[in-house]
């Protein structure tokens, strides 16, 4: 176990260092230059020269990388070109708001999820299973941006039941996680239904109807916690699908996240901040891949760590 | 020579339409297909007006675009341009890029996976290596990040979507060819003298042709949705091209005074990747027989 989660770990740093590499590469490739950015339309080329001695962009390829990856040991990503702030307070700042988002979206995709696989595992073959498993395949076929404008269009313009996007209170915060959360909803919705299946034809279900139980205590004391464990331990995997996410959402609702974040730097090729943005998502996939896979064996002992 | 003993009977593919006949999502979908596919080919001859004319009496006198009526069945956007025909052209974008991009990534992915799974030692990890951290990268920060190195065009956001969306299809190929590989029909096949290209073509690769089939139908369905999105933040396919989610990224700000402009578009999106998906679903559980009961 102990060299497994040892090798698992060191696996996990090798990723994130590739990422670092190819993500440096492609912003390396990025047709514009930071300099003469930095300095403005009406800097002289002297100023920019400067501008690009003092932030390395003269040196070769690989001594700015070095440059960077020696920054980020020591918990340096640099300045952000228009900002003039350090990346890691502007990604400090906007860290909250995602996480809260995507505490948000969890909930509300286990909820829906769960509870649509349930019902549609209990009433199996009917018509309301067909309704709910179709409404989970249109929940997987739907583009976030599309669901955040309808939710909008509908709670907050028609119905004013919510804010028009923003920030702050408890009502803010629904549009936006039902938004991230109908998509996970859907495949929790299709993973529930079949996992449920599965405990409802094993042996120990038999033997407590037998045992004279009713219906519903077999079904949530017996049934029900055997069947969620496996649809909990995705969640770690789920992070890949929320850091994709997030970008669109919360440009939809307005919402002051590292998504945002990333999109407005993205916009004015503010590369410290693109890249500081994608290492930390990519290191909150990386964590939450590890999560499952090490959740996944305890759940289930039929799984084998290798 | 050794065409004789050795041959394991491939998935039975032949009945494979018919049984997806069967199923009413499944049916549903490939209608549904068939009507998209049907409008974006024949699009020149079915549209109601030219999709890039902007019309005097497309506006009202006011300016604002026009709601759904009897002479522009989806109304006008904000140029007073006809809804309708954008929507029939934007079905061509959505299958070129679809098509191709996913195509692409199949490719990519059954290149990448087979050899990996074929070939023991540093090939294979190498190329595992590097999937693993394809998938560790958030996907559309990748996309968003290709799409404005290069300036996007048609053929240059299929490029983009194929680079993302390979990764799941290599890491599936890769499991099932290592088994595959391990297999006595294949051993056997080995010791007799068959080659590397002769085991891979004859052997190997037409028991994963079924799970090809379902990852490239089910992957459609991703690209069309990566498509709308980048087009959506306006660096997938750029006007006066139309695409489904440029006609979203053009008109959303009016989306509270002409709702039809993001609602018609985004339900074509949904349509059409809800179709792949139904397909794919039901090809998944008609060629897979162990993932019988599993959705």
């Amino acid at each position: 176990m102990i060299s497994y989660v040892a090798r698992r770990l060191l696996q996990s740093a090798l990723i994130l260092v590739g990422i670092s590499l190819v993500t440096f590469v492609l912003l390396y490739l990025l047709p514009a230059d930071p300099a003469r950015q930095i300095a403005g339309r009406s800097a002289t080329a002297e100023t920019v020269e400067s501008i690009r001695q003092q932030l390395g962009l003269n040196l070769p390829f690989y001594q700015q990388y070095l440059r960077y990856a020696t920054g980020l040991l020591h918990g340096d990503f640099g300045r952000s070109y228009l900002q003039k702030t350090e990346v890691v307070e502007l990604i400090a700042s906007r860290l909250p708001a995602s996480l809260l988002l995507m505490a948000g979206a969890i909930t509300c995709e286990l909820i829906l999820g769960i509870a649509m696989g349930l019902v549609s595992a209990l009433r199996r073959g009917s018509g309301l299973d067909n309704g709910l498993m179709l409404l989970s395949f249109v929940g997987v076929s739907a583009p976030q941006f599309v669901i955040g404008i309808l939710m909008l269009y509908v709670f907050s313009v028609q119905l004013g039941w919510f804010p028009i996007g923003g920030y702050g209170t408890f009502s803010h915060l629904v549009l936006p996680s039902l938004t991230l959360g109908v998509l996970g909803a859907g495949w929790y919705a299709r993973m529930m239904r079949s996992s449920m299946i599965d405990v409802l034809r094993q042996d120990f279900i038999r033997t407590a109807h037998s045992k004279g139980l009713g219906r519903a205590t077999v079904i949530f004391r017996h049934a029900l916690p055997n069947a969620i464990l496996p649809v909990i331990a995705m969640i770690g995997i789920d992070i890949g699908m929320f850091m994709s996410g997030i970008v669109v959402v919360e440009s939809v609702f307005g919402w002051p996240g590292i998504g945002q974040l990333a999109w407005q730097a993205i916009q004015r090729v503010d590369i410290p901040i693109i890249m500081g943005v994608t290492l930390v998502s990519a290191l909150a996939i990386v964590v939450g891949n590890l999560m499952a896979d090490l959740i996944a064996p305890m759940i289930d002992p039929r799984i084998k760590l290798r | 020579m050794a065409e004789v003993a050795i041959s394991v009977p491939v998935a039975p593919t032949p009945g494979v339409f018919r049984r997806l006949l069967k199923r009413k999502l499944a049916v549903f979908g490939l209608i549904v297909i068939a009507l998209i596919v049907f409008a974006a080919v024949f699009a020149p001859w079915i549209v109601p007006y030219n999709p890039d004319e902007q019309f005097f009496e497309g506006l009202t006198l006011e300016g604002a675009p026009l709601a759904p009526n009897a002479q522009f069945w989806f109304g006008t956007d904000l140029v007073g341009r006809d809804l309708l025909s954008r929507i029939i052209y934007g079905a061509r974008t959505s299958l070129i890029i679809g098509v191709i991009a996913n195509g692409v990534s199949v490719l990519i992915g059954s290149a990448v996976g087979i050899t990996a799974g074929y070939f023991k030692g540093w090939v294979s990890t190498v190329l595992m290596r590097f999937t693993d951290l394809m998938m560790a990268f958030p996907a559309l920060l990748l996309a968003i990040v290709l799409a404005a190195i290069f300036r996007p065009s048609l053929l240059i956001v299929a490029m983009v979507i194929a680079m993302v969306n390979w990764v799941q299809i290599a890491r599936v190929l890769y499991t099932e060819t290592r088994s595959l590989a391990e297999r006595d029909f294949v051993e056997a096949e080995r010791a007799l003298g068959a080659g590397t290209f002769r085991v891979l073509t004859r052997h190997i690769f037409p028991h994963l042709v079924s799970t090809i089939v379902v990852y490239a139908t089910l992957g459609i369905a991703t690209t069309v949705l990566l498509e709308a999105t980048l087009s959506y933040l306006g660096i997938g396919v750029q006007p006066p091209t139309a695409s489904w989610g440029n006609i979203i990224f053009e008109n959303q700000t009016y989306f509270t005074s002409a709702p039809w402009l993001v609602f018609i578009p985004g339900f074509a999106i949904i349509l059409l990747a809800l179709a792949f998906n139904l397909v794919g679903d039901a090809l998944r559980d008609i060629l897979d027989p162990t993932q019988q009961g599993h959705h």
